[in-house]
């Protein structure tokens, strides 16, 4: 249990996706202008690393993964190459499955993400989890949870962020740097205040 | 003229349309590699290369793809050329390849190969969606290998590896500043690019959403 709790504190604070390793910077940067826009972005972001990160972890264990073929007499085969295409396939598929089921079950939050989802498939955030559970070689329980807390950093993130800039709109700033650099300095300056988590060990 | 449009569309997405100063695309994938000159050279030449192809043959299939099911096929693409490249990488450049880790395969996503793809390839023909490949390609080296100038020069005082300026730790005179290697200092090193760039060509200065007016100040009192 302890191990999970560690896992997860170190998903969402210590490598947070957004922060310390840049992912997922595109929808970042782009959708971070209101609050509102961002939690609902946010939460999809969480919802989707929590699912396709477990599916991609089962697909990596029982068949791409050197000599996983095993059951079937296939103990030679190395499929790992095909890993990249394997991903993005699950992650649009996915995405697509959740904003039909969205769609005819839960309409309010379907029309609350709306735009969201679809851009949502090449969101490097949930690209970048499934490699790093792969060259980490996490367990199955160990995924879901990583899934979990990788979704809940970037989530807290880009939230702050567009709590930032909604104030930072009424600035005097100097022309050059109005909009995209002065944002990019933000980041810098928060990424800056999540180092200070680099230090814990967990 | 077909020269003068060739030539235009090499060049101008380097400075005049930089995708990632101006049209903030592929940010995503590449901050995490600019701390050294080999690392992001290595980087940018598979963007450059994936980028090119991945135009090139989005264009000559672009009447061939029904509508509705474009992204996918776009995707596919991309991701059988990013597959062939980490290949490729991992033959020839072993160390490197691990020191990229996952980046090489997050050019999947990096939106500058979609956004071509689907922006510009979808509507060329192929000699001329190769170039732009190529000039997009470069486009965002030109801004990395900036970022990766500055992090390695004044974060481990070498460049390309070869020491320039000999640290304190081995009998120089440098001290070096360790938070360039840190991600925060990619942020700003790009925030001050593109202010540099934008005083340079000041039409691309984005509006301001909010204007304070001259005589609030004073008649508020």
């Amino acid at each position: 249990m302890e191990h999970y709790i560690s896992l997860i504190l170190k998903a969402i604070f210590v490598e947070n996706m957004a922060l310390a390793f840049f992912l997922g910077m595109c929808t970042f940067l782009a959708i971070s202008k209101k609050i509102e826009a961002a939690l609902g972005l946010g939460i999809a972001v969480i919802v989707v690393l929590t699912v396709t990160v477990p599916v991609n972890n089962l697909l990596y264990n029982s068949i791409l993964r050197d000599g996983a073929l095993e059951w079937a007499g296939l103990s030679n085969v190395d499929l790992s190459f095909l890993g990249l295409i394997t991903y993005i396939g699950v992650i649009a598929a996915i995405v697509q499955i959740m904003e039909m089921v969205l769609d005819k079950y839960i309409p309010a939050l379907y029309a609350a993400l709306g735009v969201f989802l679809p851009l949502i498939t090449v969101n490097c955030a949930i690209l970048g989890a499934s490699l790093f559970m792969v060259e980490r070689d996490y367990t199955f329980g160990e995924s879901v949870v990583y899934g979990f807390g990788a979704g809940v950093g970037w989530a807290l993130a880009i939230v702050a962020l567009a709590g930032i800039r909604e104030k930072l709109k009424y600035s005097d700033v100097p022309p050059g740097l109005r909009g995209l650099g002065i944002t990019f300095i933000t980041v810098g300056l928060m990424s800056l205040g999540f180092m200070s988590f680099s230090g814990i060990s967990l | 003229m077909a020269d003068a449009s060739a030539k235009q569309v090499l060049f101008e997405p380097i400075f005049s349309n930089n995708p990632i100063a101006l049209q903030i695309l592929g940010i995503c994938s590449a901050l995490a590699v600019t701390t050294s000159m080999n690392v992001t050279l290595v980087m940018c030449a598979a963007v450059i290369a994936v980028t090119a192809f991945s135009n090139l043959a989005v264009s000559l299939v672009r009447t061939q793809i029904p509508g509705s099911i474009r992204i996918i096929v776009q995707m596919t693409i991309i991701a059988s050329l990013v597959i062939v490249v980490d290949q490729v990488l991992k033959a020839y450049a072993y160390e490197i390849s691990k020191q990229l880790s996952v980046f090489v395969g997050l050019i999947i996503t990096n939106c500058i190969v979609m956004g071509r793809a689907e922006g510009f390839a979808m509507k060329n023909g192929p000699y001329l969606s190769f170039l732009d490949g190529i000039g997009n390609g470069l486009g965002y080296s030109v801004l990395l290998l900036f970022v990766a100038f500055f992090r390695e020069l004044l974060g481990a005082g070498s460049l390309f590896g070869v020491s320039l300026m000999p640290v304190v730790n081995e009998g120089g005179w440098y001290v070096p500043n360790g938070m360039m290697l840190l991600p925060p200092s990619a942020f700003f090193i790009i925030g001050l690019a593109i202010w540099a760039l934008r005083v340079w060509k000041p039409e691309q200065v984005e509006e301001a959403d909010y204007k304070m007016s001259r005589h609030t100040a004073k008649e508020a009192f």
